[in-house]
C-alpha cells in the first residue's frame, strides 16, 4: 500500500477510470481545444468594438456570402459577417449558455429535489404534482412560451431554459435520494445526531451526486444546442452577435446555393454547425466516460 | 440488579398508503405492545423469525423512529430522574445528552459506513456532534477508539472499502461505542461477516461489555450465537414478547411452544444424539392482518378454543421467567408427550 | 460406494478488470451414489463456482481451464465414465435437466412470476417427461372402454402411440404448436398436471390442488422454495445440487426444508451435492463433507470423523469459531480474514493464518494424503510432498 493520502489515491484512481476511456480522451481533447479558443477569444480574433466584443464585424452589407479568402479565413456571411470572429466569440457564447443555464437549474433543482426527497411529506407531494404538470408540456413548447412572454434575446432564452431545466435535476437526484435516505450509514448519522442539513451535505449529496454529474455534462451540450434552435427561429440573440445559432440562422437563405452549384455557400452553414456539433459531442463523451467511471457496479470490491 | 430501560406497551405501525390521494389504508404491526425491561449491565437476546419486529424493536429503543404508541422509561446511569424517552424530539434528545447514551450498529457494515467518508471522519462524526474537542485531542481519542476495537493508526486514514468485512465492523463499533454510550443495539452484528470472523467480533463485543460496562440489545435470529453472548434472552413473534428468561433457562426449560419450535430447529454443528423437530405447519402470518387471540394460534400444536378468542399476556413466574401462553403451566408436559423432548 | 461424479483437479480462473481471481485451485472431490455431500467454507472460497464449473454454467469472465469432471450416470459405463467438460454444449443442456437439478438460494429468481405454480410444475415434467407421460396417457386411453368417434381419436392415439416412441418427433412438435390441433396435448398437460400437484403434495406442502392454481407472490418464502424443489424433482435426477438453498429461510421454516431434504434423500434422489456455509445444516443432513479454503478443498470426511477429529488446521479452527450448543468457555477466533483471490497467498493459502504453517507451507501446496477411513486432507502435517502438476 503507496503511503500517499487516501483522497489523492481516490483521485487518481477515479481519472484512471476515466480516462481509460477512449471516448473520454477524444471527449476532454475537444474541450480543452473549445477551451482555449474561448480563452485566447480576444487574441485570436481581437475584437473591432471593445465595449462590445460579441458583436460580429462586419464590411458591408451585401446578402451574398463571401467564401474564404486572405481577408476572412473562413469567409462571410449574409450580411459580410465574419465567419472566423463569430466562431471564436460563439464559443464564448456556447460556454456561457451552457454554463448559466447547467449552474442555475442544477443548483435549483438540486437544493429543490435533496429536500423534498429527504423530508418527503406534502413538501415532496406538492413539488411532485407540479413538475408533473411542467413534464406534460414539451420543452421547445415551454421555452418558447416563455420567451415569448419575456421578449426576445439570448439571456431571456438562458433563463427559460433554466427555468425549464431544473425539473430534470430534481426528478434525477430525488430518486437518488428516495434510495439513500433509508441507506445504513444514513440511519447511522441519525444516530449520532447529526442534524439533517449536515446529513444531506455529507452523507447524500456526496453519494447522490454523480448521476447529476452525468446529467450536466449531458446538458451542457444540449443546451447549446437548443439555444441554437430558438436563435435560428428569431427568439435567441440579434443579428450579428457572435452566437453559432445566430450564424446558422443568418445562413437561412444559403443552405442551398444555385441550382447549378449546389454546395457553393457550404462555409456559412458547415463552420458553425460543425462548431455545434463538436460541442455537443465533446460533452455527450464525457458524459459517457463518466456514467462508465461511476458505475457502482464496476467499483472495486 | 438495576434496570436501564423500561418498555410499556410499545407500539410501532407502519401505515401503508393507497388510492389516489395515498391515504392510509391499512398499518403493518411491526411492534403491537411490547413490554420488556432492560438491566443495566446486561446482554439482552432478542430472536424471531424475519419481520417479527426485532430491528424496529431496537430501532425505536434508540429513537431510529418514533413509536406510535407506549413508553420507553430510561433510567439514567447519571443519577438523573427517569425519563420517557418514546416521545421526546429529537432536539430534546440532544439537548438532554442522551443522543449519545444510546447507540447502534447496524447489521451490515458495507452499508452502514459512508463509502465516501475516511475512517477518520467516519469515527470523528459523533465525538463531533456530541463533544466540543479539539484537533488534537479528537486525534488522540480516535486512535484509542481504534486501538480499542483492535485497529491500528495505519488504518486512521483509509475508506471503508479498503478494509475487509470484519474489520468494517469494527470500525462501526469503534464510531458506536465513541460517545461513551451505556447502551448499545446490535442489530445482527455478525451475519453479513464469515464464520472465521463472526468469532472476532462477537469476542470483541464481549471484552468491550465488560470493559465500557455496556449494555446490549443483541438481536440475531443465530440462536448459537445469542446464546454464547447473551445473559437474557426475549423471544418474539409477529409484534409481540412471547417469553422472556434466562439464556439458560429458555434453552433448557422454556414455556412457550414458539420457543420450543425455534429451539428444535436450530441447525446443531454436532453429530451425534439428536431430538426430535417441532416442524411448525404454515409460515408467519401476515402484520398486517394478524391472527386474533393468540398470534401464534394458526401455527400452534398444542391450540385449543380459547388461544383463538382471548390474547394471553406475559404472566411471570417466581424466576422471573415471562410467558404469554395459556397453557405455560403444562407446555413442558405437552411437549413431552408430543415430542419426546 | 460407486462414485456419481467425480472432478479432478478442476481448475477456473475468473478473467476480470482487478486481475485473475484464482476461484479454484485444483478440487477433486467425488460424490457417490446414494449420499449426500456437504460443501462448506466460508463466503468466496469458491463453492458455488466449483458446482458451477462442474456444471459447465460458469459465468462471463469465468473459464474452466483445466481438470476433468467425470459422470458415471450410465450404470453399464461404471469404469469409464463421461468426462462432462468434454461433451457438446447440447449434450450438457440435456444432462443439466435430466440427471442433475439444481436449486439456487434465491427462489424467486427460478420462478415465473406470471405463471400459476402448476403450470411451471407442469411445464418441467413435460419438458423431461413427455415420454413416459405419453405413454401413460395411452395406457389409459385404451383402458377407457368407448371409442372416440373417429377421425380425431385414432388421430389422437398415433400422436401420443409417436411420442411414446420418441417424444422429440418433428411430427410431434410440429402438432404441438399448430393451434386448433395442438388440443390433442390436452390430455397430456391433464397427466403433467395431476403429476405436479402430486409431487407438490408429497413436499408436504397442504391442499396442493389449491395451491397449484396459485402464482409465486402469493406464497412464503419458504413454499417457494419447496415448489422449487418440486420443478428440480419432476425430472426424477440422479443428482440434486442445492447451493444455499435454505440459507435465506427463517428457522423454523428451514427445518422444514432441511426435514424435507433429508426425507428425499432416503427415498427419491440418488445423491444431494449441499452448499452451505453453516455447519449445523452439515452436520444435520449429510454423509460426508467436503472443507473449502480460499479455492481449495482442504479435507473430506465422513461427517462424524470430520466433526469429530477434524484434521486439516482450518478445519479445527473453524470447528472452534463455531458456537456449539453445550459452549463451555469463549470462542476461538482466527485471526486474520479470508484472503484476496486476485493475489492469494503463495503455497498453502491458509498459511498466513494458520497456528502450525512451517517453512514450506509458504512455498508449495500440499499434497492431498489419503488418512484412511475415507478421510483425505491437504496440509503439511500430514505429508512431506508438495502436489504435483496444478500446483500454485
Ligand atoms: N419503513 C417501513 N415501512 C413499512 N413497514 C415496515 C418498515 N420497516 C419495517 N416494516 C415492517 O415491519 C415488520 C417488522 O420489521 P423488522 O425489520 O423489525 O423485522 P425483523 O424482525 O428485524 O426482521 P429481519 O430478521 O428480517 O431483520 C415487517 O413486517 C416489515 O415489513
Ligand atoms: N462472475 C464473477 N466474476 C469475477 N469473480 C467471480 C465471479 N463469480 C465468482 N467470482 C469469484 O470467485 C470466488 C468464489 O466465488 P463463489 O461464488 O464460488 O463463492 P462461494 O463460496 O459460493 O461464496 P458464497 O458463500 O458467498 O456463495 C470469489 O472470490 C469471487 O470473487
Ligand atoms: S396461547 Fe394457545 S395458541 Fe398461543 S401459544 Fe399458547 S397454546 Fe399455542
Ligand atoms: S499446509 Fe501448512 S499452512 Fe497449510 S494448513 Fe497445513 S500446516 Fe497450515
Ligand atoms: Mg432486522
Ligand atoms: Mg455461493
Amino acid at each position: 500500500m503507496d503511503n500517499t493520502h487516501p483522497r489523492l489515491r481516490e483521485l487518481k484512481y477515479t481519472l484512471y477510470r476515466i480516462f481509460r476511456n477512449p471516448s473520454a480522451i477524444i471527449g476532454f481533447t475537444l474541450l480543452v481545444f473549445f477551451i482555449g479558443v474561448a480563452v485566447l477569444a480576444p487574441v485570436l480574433a481581437p475584437p473591432k468594438y471593445a465595449h462590445n466584443p460579441y458583436q460580429m464585424p462586419h464590411k458591408g452589407f451585401s446578402p451574398t456570402p463571401k467564401p474564404p479568402s486572405e481577408k476572412a479565413i473562413f469567409g462571410t456571411t449574409s450580411g459580410q459577417y465574419d465567419i472566423y470572429y463569430g466562431v471564436v466569440w460563439g464559443t464564448r457564447t456556447a460556454f456561457k449558455i451552457g454554463l448559466f443555464v447547467v449552474v442555475i437549474s442544477g443548483l435549483f433543482g438540486v437544493g429543490l429535489g435533496a429536500v423534498s426527497g429527504y423530508y418527503g411529506g406534502w413538501l415532496d407531494e406538492a413539488l411532485m404534482r407540479v413538475t408533473d404538470i411542467m413534464w406534460a408540456i414539451p420543452t421547445l413548447v415551454l421555452a418558447m412560451a416563455i420567451v415569448v412572454a419575456f421578449g426576445r434575446g439570448l439571456d431571456k432564452v438562458m433563463i427559460a431554459l433554466a427555468l425549464i431545466q431544473w425539473r430534470w435535476y430534481v426528478r434525477v437526484i430525488r430518486s437518488e435520494i428516495l434510495t439513500l435516505r433509508d441507506q445504513d450509514f444514513v440511519q447511522a448519522a441519525r444516530v449520532m445526531g447529526v442534524s439533517d442539513f449536515k446529513i444531506i451535505r455529507r452523507h447524500i449529496l456526496p453519494n447522490a451526486i454523480y448521476p447529476v454529474l452525468i446529467m450536466a455534462s449531458m446538458d451542457m451540450g444540449s443546451m447549446v444546442i437548443t439555444a441554437s434552435f430558438m436563435s435560428f427561429v428569431g427568439l435567441g440573440s440579434p443579428k450579428g452577435y457572435a452566437d453559432w445559432g445566430q450564424m446558422v440562422a443568418l445562413a437561412r437563405n444559403y443552405i442551398v446555393g444555385p441550382p447549378d452549384d449546389p454546395l457553393r455557400f457550404w462555409y456559412t452553414i458547415a463552420i458553425p454547425g460543425a462548431c455545434i456539433i463538436l460541442f455537443v459531442l465533446a460533452w455527450n463523451l464525457i458524459g459517457d466516460a463518466l456514467r462508465d467511471a461511476f458505475d457502482p457496479k464496476l467499483r472495486r470490491r | 440488579m438495576s434496570t436501564l430501560l423500561q418498555l410499556r406497551g410499545l407500539q410501532k405501525h407502519y401505515p401503508v398508503r393507497g388510492g389516489v390521494f395515498r391515504h392510509q389504508v391499512a398499518s403493518v404491526k411491526a411492534l403491537d405492545g411490547i413490554d420488556l425491561d432492560i438491566h443495566r449491565g446486561e446482554c439482552l437476546g432478542l430472536v424471531g423469525e424475519s419481520g417479527c419486529g426485532k430491528t424496529t424493536t431496537g430501532k425505536a429503543i434508540i429513537r431510529l423512529h418514533r413509536p406510535t404508541g407506549g413508553k420507553i422509561i430510561y433510567h439514567r446511569g447519571n443519577g438523573g430522574a427517569p425519563v420517557d424517552i418514546a416521545g421526546l424530539p429529537a432536539s430534546a434528545l440532544k439537548r438532554e445528552r442522551i443522543r449519545g447514551r444510546l447507540q447502534m450498529v447496524f447489521q451490515d457494515p458495507t452499508t452502514s459506513l459512508n463509502p465516501r467518508m475516511l475512517v477518520k471522519n467516519i469515527i470523528a462524526e459523533p465525538l463531533r456532534e456530541q463533544s466540543s474537542m479539539g484537533s488534537r485531542e479528537l486525534e488522540t481519542r480516535i486512535l484509542e477508539l481504534l486501538s480499542m476495537v483492535g485497529l491500528t493508526k495505519d488504518h486512521y486514514l483509509r475508506y471503508p472499502h479498503e478494509f475487509s468485512g470484519g474489520q468494517r465492523q469494527r470500525i462501526a463499533v469503534a464510531r458506536a461505542i465513541a460517545t461513551h454510550p451505556e447502551f448499545l443495539v446490535l442489530d445482527e452484528p455478525t451475519s453479513a461477516l464469515d464464520v472465521s470472523v463472526q468469532a472476532q467480533i462477537l469476542n470483541l463485543l464481549h471484552t468491550l461489555r465488560e470493559k465500557l460496562e455496556l449494555t446490549y440489545l443483541f438481536v440475531t435470529h443465530h440462536l448459537l450465537v445469542v446464546k454464547y453472548i447473551s445473559n437474557r434472552l426475549a423471544v418474539m413473534y409477529l409484534g409481540k414478547v412471547v417469553e422472556i428468561a434466562s439464556t439458560a433457562v429458555l434453552f433448557n426449560r422454556a414455556r412457550h411452544p414458539y420457543t420450543h419450535a425455534l429451539l428444535s430447529g436450530i441447525p446443531i454443528p454436532d453429530t451425534g444424539r439428536r431430538s426430535r423437530r417441532i416442524l411448525l405447519q404454515g409460515d408467519v402470518p401476515s402484520p398486517l392482518n394478524p391472527p386474533t387471540g393468540c398470534r401464534f394460534h394458526t401455527r400452534c400444536p398444542f391450540v385449543i378454543d380459547r388461544c383463538r378468542a382471548e390474547e394471553p399476556v406475559l404472566k411471570t413466574f417466581s424466576d422471573g421467567h415471562r410467558v404469554a401462553c395459556h397453557r405455560r403451566d403444562e407446555m413442558e408436559r405437552l411437549v413431552r408427550d408430543r415430542f419426546g423432548r | 460406494m460407486t462414485p456419481l461424479i467425480r472432478t479432478e483437479n478442476l481448475v477456473t480462473n475468473f478473467y476480470t478488470y482487478e486481475g485473475v481471481v484464482r476461484a479454484l485451485n485444483g478440487v477433486s472431490l467425488v460424490v457417490d451414489h446414494g449420499t449426500t455431500f456437504g460443501l462448506v467454507g466460508e463466503s468466496g472460497c469458491g463453492k458455488s463456482v466449483a458446482v458451477r464449473s462442474m456444471m459447465r454454467i460458469i459465468q462471463e469472465p469465468g473459464r474452466v481451464e483445466g481438470g476433468r469432471v467425470v459422470a458415471f450416470f450410465d450404470p453399464r459405463d461404471k469404469r469409464r465414465g463421461i468426462d462432462l467438460l468434454q461433451q457438446s454444449e447440447a449434450y450438457m443442456e440435456h444432462l443439466r435437466g435430466d440427471q442433475i437439478s439444481m436449486i439456487f438460494q434465491e427462489p424467486n429468481a427460478a420462478l415465473n412470476p406470471i405463471m400459476s405454480i402448476g403450470d411451471q410444475v407442469a411445464e418441467s415434467f413435460l419438458f423431461h417427461k413427455k415420454k413416459e407421460m405419453a405413454a401413460a396417457v395411452l395406457a389409459a386411453m385404451d383402458r377407457e372402454n368407448g371409442r372416440p368417434p373417429w377421425p380425431l381419436g385414432a388421430f389422437q392415439r398415433a400422436l401420443y402411440a409417436r411420442t411414446a416412441v420418441s417424444p422429440r418427433d418433428p411430427l410431434v412438435a410440429l402438432t404441438g404448436r399448430l393451434p386448433l390441433v395442438r388440443r390433442w396435448q390436452m390430455r397430456l398437460r391433464r397427466e403433467a398436471l395431476r403429476r405436479s400437484v402430486e409431487i407438490i403434495g408429497k413436499l408436504g406442502i397442504p391442499n396442493p390442488e389449491a395451491v397449484a392454481r396459485l402464482y409465486p407472490h402469493n406464497l412464503s418464502g419458504g413454499m417457494k422454495q419447496r415448489i422449487v424443489i418440486a420443478i428440480a424433482l419432476a425430472c426424477s435426477p440422479l443428482l440434486l445440487i442445492a447451493d444455499e438453498a435454505t440459507s435465506n429461510l427463517d428457522v423454523t421454516i428451514q427445518a422444514q426444508i432441511l426435514d424435507l431434504l433429508r426425507h428425499l434423500k432416503e427415498t427419491e434422489i440418488a445423491s444431494i451435492l449441499l452448499i452451505t456455509h453453516d455447519l449445523g445444516v452439515v452436520a444435520e443432513t449429510c454423509d460426508r463433507v467436503g472443507v473449502m479454503y480460499a479455492g481449495n478443498l482442504c479435507e473430506v470426511a465422513n461427517v462424524t470423523d470430520l466433526f469429530n477429529a477434524p484434521r486439516h488446521p482450518y478445519t479445527r479452527a473453524l470447528l472452534e469459531a463455531v458456537p456449539r450448543l453445550h459452549q463451555d468457555g469463549p470462542l476461538r477466533s482466527i485471526e486474520g480474514a479470508v484472503p484476496n483471490l486476485v493475489n492469494p497467498p503463495a503455497g498453502c493459502r491458509f498459511h498466513p493464518r494458520c497456528p502450525e504453517a512451517r517453512a514450506i507451507c509458504r512455498k508449495h501446496f500440499p499434497e492431498t494424503v489419503h488418512l484412511g477411513g475415507d478421510h483425505s486432507v491437504a496440509c503439511y502435517l500430514y505429508t512431506d510432498r508438495p502436489r504435483g502438476e496444478g500446483a500454485a
